[in-house]
């Protein structure tokens, strides 16, 4: 075992069939799953489990960025709670707004300030909120640039991965609690539910339930095929050798702190865009997606897939969800068991998730074939 | 003035508990550099120590006091054993460690629903930790805060000569400041080790105990402070005892203090805040110790 | 390098996948078109002969502490109405979904007990943040939910049924005894979140008009553990009394370092309304003994039938196990859906709707009756004192069932709250 957390690579291919087989797996994988979104569980899924289904891809785009961050850069991002909290508030505030504005009442607020909030004029913060082009792209830049602001302060100082993932708790528990307290202006622990109208469309209607799942299914694809390409670029080489040895990229006179900005900036926007599309899919967005105990848990569906693949990621994230809504009502004490087992079992001992299952079988074969090969080419 | 006074004496009843919360964590974490985060569960683990001897000795003085010991050889059992099947393993993988404690953690949450129910469970306090001593005019400490207080000071200090004067605290130093080399002068460092972490954990199941007195005792106690505990240490400087018992103090004066002048989540949310703007200006904490390692 | 070739086509499939799903789009319903209505709403199976109901509680998480206890006294009551014959002749069978605390969760699992399961009403739900979260899919799919627990009033969903006490079926008349008491200077401390936030500013309403001063009011976060600033606040108040909204491990807390700060019931007595039996006996006595409490039911309130529901419920789930007043509350709804749709001879939503008003039913509580316009039931309120053995006595109550009021319309103090 290296000293690194992460796991290696897949071993270059050695013979002409693994490699032809190499070339057509990601395009024919990626387009199995496309087809499998796309077609076939629309096609065989009813309506509620297709809303299900549209949670967990929510989960799985947090899952992607966790890959990218934690997976090849190697920074345990504990506070994912917190992007996917800002993109979730940020389109929940303009389906409030909107939802307000339909109600033909000029200047009318959102229902719950109408309940909680001082009955005085909007709050200055929320103005913006009311216009869809400003929100849509809040979503995402809004945790970017929360990112991009702490990341550049973290990395810069040289902060340890350990103190990172402190600190990342820290901040999620202090934005859960500062929503929280501020009832008046963000629901509280109530948090922002009950919305009628997406852009126009009614959310009640299933026709238009059905569309937000293909919106968040295309993204999940898109998401992967753009971390796909970040990890086969320049880019992608870099931060895995600063994941590897920061000391000696920084040798090789490159700024490690930038490249594990970067990772941590997009890490975010996927998880803002993927809080932003789970409220049109689920109707809520709440305090208690945000605090620590859910920031773990947007690491450990990567964890159990397989952090560095992004598709064992993606798996692990859609599979974790479903065993905890399926598990949790026959067995409530067997599922936390479980899960705890889980992370003991593939953190400690697999640490390249399940993914990596079919890798280390291998290895341990050909090991006993050839003899000990000592370590493949990282 | 009163206000400055009356709410630094509260700030140094939360520091107590801050302090003796963290301490075990100063071993674990600060020395060894381990994450755990079952370390809240060892807590858990000497509360309901406290709740299960209750039962069979009816004084709650003479209980609370036999708890302190046995709840140490509880936790610091917990701890040894942890240590052994999993966190060896992964010495080399800092971040990982944290995943699986916390996996550790919730299926010791889940083992003491199933041992002693969901409900929070109640211990009696003896009725001299229940009063308080009037320090000024409207000024007042609570015994029990006194009570953690003393026995924190004591842990801090038994801690400090274990390490400086007996041969375990000099070969728990060496094999933090160079394990190899200790390695090499015959130390069995996977014996110190655990060693260290069966002390820290200990440390927990005392803090445990003295939890019974100020606050829940159920599943999720551990989960209350484990957060906090962390705080304290890495804002203190790893590897340092006086940098934690320093920052829980300074914390806890600050928490009251903010707490008093805006409200309890302001405050929260703005020593969170302070606390990441604090590691900016120093990353390493309060104090370090110096090591050339380049880790 | 394959990767690119293969992303630029992924892309273009992707951007088609967009193009197709945007086309998808155009067959769905515009926000208010009103032709949505007919393709929402689900519909019961009532056909075999059992029914299923939907129990719908937090089993695992942090609030499993106390709703755990109201799925106990929700089972109890479909036990006894099935050994009873069942409601209209078909036995209930009830669908137990855990809502892990966690509000969207709550969502899901309420959907899928109206969608997959089919189930003719719903019993459940505890904290306000839970009970907002199912509220639009209860009104989507036009299901019915018996909502067990005291809250904060200012709601009425036509597909809610609040069986626990709306604000002045606990809190007014509360108040109203600490005035009569003479205790009028009041601190108020609650946890972070809907319902003391409400309750407090309802509180304060009442204050002013009712020459009571409020000298301070503090909100710890929910789960918050540190009360020493807080108590030491109260302290220095000069408080006759304190109203507290604090919910789960906090009052452990909040009571120990009351305690320790020199207060006592005496001095300077809490009136609670968040803690029922349950809590009392992981409190502790030694630390709530001679504190009041403002509820609809105690485990010692008189009367047969409350000797019947505490005899049912200990020979089921253990002699030592406290019956408190939301568990009350979940048995009496399940018995008061039973009646309403046994008036309706019909499982029907809308005829159990139109059938429920003045319905009523000897509770252990004393005699509810429902109020069909607000969908709430009138409730006897009650003040209770701890004792030493964890019991909760009562001292004082309202004499007669107090009609419900959610919105405090009947009340000219309240005016300006909603």
């Amino acid at each position: 075992m290296t000293t690194t957390s992460a796991p290696t690579t897949t071993p270059a291919p050695e013979t002409a069939s693994e490699r032809a087989f190499d070339r057509f797996r990601v395009p024919g994988g990626f387009a199995l799953g496309a087809v499998l979104l796309l077609a076939v569980a629309p096609l065989a899924l009813s309506d509620f489990r297709l809303a299900l289904l549209a949670k967990y891809l929510c989960w799985a785009m947090v899952a992607v960025g966790v890959s990218l961050a934690w997976g090849r850069g190697g920074l345990l991002v504990l506070g994912q709670g917190v992007f996917f909290g800002l993109g979730g508030y940020a389109m929940a505030m303009h389906l409030k707004l909107a939802d307000a504005a339909d109600t033909g009442v000029p200047g009318a607020l959102p229902d719950f300030m109408q309940l909680y909030g001082t009955g005085e004029a909007l709050p200055w913060w929320w103005a913006p909120f009311a216009n869809p082009v400003f929100a849509l792209a809040a979503t995402v830049l809004l945790p970017m640039a929360v990112a991009a602001l702490l990341g550049f302060f973290v990395f810069r100082r040289r902060v340890r991965s350990a103190y990172f993932a402190i600190l990342s708790q820290a901040l999620a528990a202090a934005l859960a609690i500062w929503l929280v307290g501020q009832q008046a202006t963000t629901g509280g622990t109530n948090g922002l539910t009950d919305f009628q109208g997406f852009f126009g469309y009614d959310l009640d209607d299933p026709a238009n339930q059905r569309t937000v799942y293909f919106i968040i299914a295309v993204s999940l694809l898109l998401l992967m095929a753009a971390a796909r390409q970040l990890f086969v670029s320049r880019y992608g080489e870099l931060l895995v050798a600063v994941r590897n040895s920061e000391e000696r990229v920084r040798f090789l006179g490159y700024n490690p702190a930038n490249v594990k900005l970067v990772a941590y900036v997009v890490a975010a926007g996927m998880a803002g865009l993927a809080g932003a599309l789970f409220v049109p899919a689920v109707g809520i967005i709440s305090p208690a997606l945000i605090g620590v105990v859910p920031s773990i848990g947007f690491v450990i569906g990567a964890a159990v897939g397989g952090r560095g693949s992004l598709v064992g990621a993606v798996l692990g994230a859609i599979a974790v969800a479903w065993a905890q809504s399926t598990l949790s009502d026959a067995f409530p004490a067997a599922w936390t068991y479980l899960q705890g087992l889980l992370f003991v079992l593939a953190v400690g001992f697999l640490p390249g998730g399940l993914a990596s299952l079919g890798a280390v079988v291998r290895r341990n074969r050909s090991r006993t074939r050839t003899g000990t090969r000592s370590g493949e080419a990282a | 003035m009163t206000v400055i006074l009356n709410q630094s004496f509260t700030g140094i009843s939360i520091g107590a508990v801050l302090l003796l919360i963290a301490l075990g964590l100063t071993l674990t974490f600060g020395q060894m550099g381990v994450i755990n985060m079952a370390h809240g569960e060892f807590i858990m683990a000497g509360a309901y120590t406290t709740y299960v001897l209750q039962e069979s000795i009816s004084s709650a003085g003479v209980s609370l006091l036999v708890a302190l010991p046995v709840a140490f050889l509880v936790a610091g059992a917990m701890g040894a054993l942890l240590e052994w099947l999993l966190i060896r393993r992964l010495y080399t993988r800092p971040l990982d460690t944290l995943l699986v404690t916390w996996g550790v953690s919730l299926m010791l949450q889940q083992l003491a629903r199933d041992i002693f129910g969901a409900p929070n469970v109640q211990t009696r306090a003896p009725d001299i930790l229940t009063g308080n001593i009037a320090v000024a005019d409207g000024i007042s400490l609570a015994n029990s805060r006194l009570f953690i207080l003393g026995l924190a000071l004591l842990s801090v200090l038994a801690l400090t000569l274990v390490l400086r004067f007996t041969p375990l605290g000099r070969r728990i130093r060496a094999v933090v400041q160079n394990r190899d080399l200790a390695e090499v002068s015959g130390i069995a460092t996977g014996t110190v080790d655990r060693m260290t972490f069966f002390i820290g954990s200990g440390l927990a199941g005392v803090a445990g105990v003295a939890i019974t007195l100020v606050g829940p005792i159920g599943p999720t106690t551990g989960t209350n402070y484990i957060v906090d505990a962390f705080l304290v240490v890495v804002v203190g400087g790893i590897g340092q005892l006086k940098g934690s018992v320093i920052t829980a103090f300074v914390l806890g004066v600050l928490q009251s203090v903010l707490e008093y002048s805006t409200t309890v989540s302001v405050a929260k949310v703005i020593v969170l805040v302070a606390i990441v703007a604090f590691l900016q200006w120093r990353p390493q904490g309060l104090y370090t110790l110096r090591t050339r390692s380049l880790a | 390098m394959s990767g690119l070739s293969f992303s630029r086509r992924g892309l273009l499939a992707a951007a088609s996948a967009v193009g197709a799903s945007a086309a998808l789009s155009a067959c769905g319903a515009k926000t208010g078109s009103g032709t949505s209505s007919d393709a929402a709403g689900a519909t019961a199976d009532t056909s075999g002969s059992t029914v299923k109901i939907g129990l719908l509680n937090s089993l695992s998480g942090t609030m499993a502490i106390s709703e755990v206890t109201v799925h106990n006294a929700l089972l109890l009551a479909v036990k006894e109405i099935n050994a009873a014959g069942g409601v209209l002749g078909k036995k209930l069978k009830a669908v137990s979904q855990d809502g892990a605390s966690d509000w969207p969760t709550f969502a899901e699992k309420a959907e899928s007990l109206i969608k997959e399961d089919k189930v003719a009403a719903t019993f459940g739900c505890w904290t306000s943040a839970s009970r907002k979260a199912v509220k639009p899919v209860f009104e989507k799919y036009k299901s019915l939910l018996f909502y067990p627990v005291q809250y904060e009033g200012l709601e009425q969903s036509p597909y809610i049924f609040y069986i626990g006490a709306t604000t002045n079926q606990q809190i007014v008349p509360a108040l109203d005894y600490l005035k009569k008491q003479g205790l009028t200077r009041l601190y108020l401390v609650g946890s972070d979140y809907v319902f003391p936030r409400t309750a407090n500013k309802i509180i304060k309403a009442y204050a002013k008009a009712n020459g009571m001063t409020v000298v301070g009011e503090d909100y710890a976060p929910l789960g918050s553990t540190e009360f020493s600033t807080i108590v030491n606040e109260v302290k220095g108040s000069g408080a006759d009394a304190v109203f507290n909204t604090l919910n789960g491990d906090s009052n452990v807390a909040f009571f120990k370092e009351y305690k320790s700060a020199g207060l006592t019931a005496k001095s300077m007595p809490v009136l609670s309304v968040s803690i029922a039996e349950e809590e009392v006996k992981s409190i502790g006595t030694q630390y709530l003994e001679g504190q009041l409490t403002a509820w609809n039911y105690y485990e010692t309130t008189p009367g047969a039938a409350n000797e019947k529901f505490v005899k049912a419920y200990q020979a089921e789930y253990g002699a030592t196990k406290p019956t408190s007043d939301p568990m009350e509350a979940a048995y009496i709804s399940v018995y008061l859906w039973k009646a309403m749709v046994e008036k309706a001879g019909s499982f029907d939503v809308a005829k159990v709707k139109a059938a429920a008003d003045g319905i009523t039913f000897d509770a252990p509580e004393g005699k509810v009756t429902v109020d069909g316009a607000t969908q709430h039931v009138y409730k006897t309120a009650r003040i209770g004192k701890i004792g030493s053995d964890g019991l909760i006595t009562e001292v004082w109550n309202s004499g007669k069932p107090i009609k419900p009021d959610p919105y405090l319309k009947g009340y000219d103090w309240a005016s300006g709250l909603s």
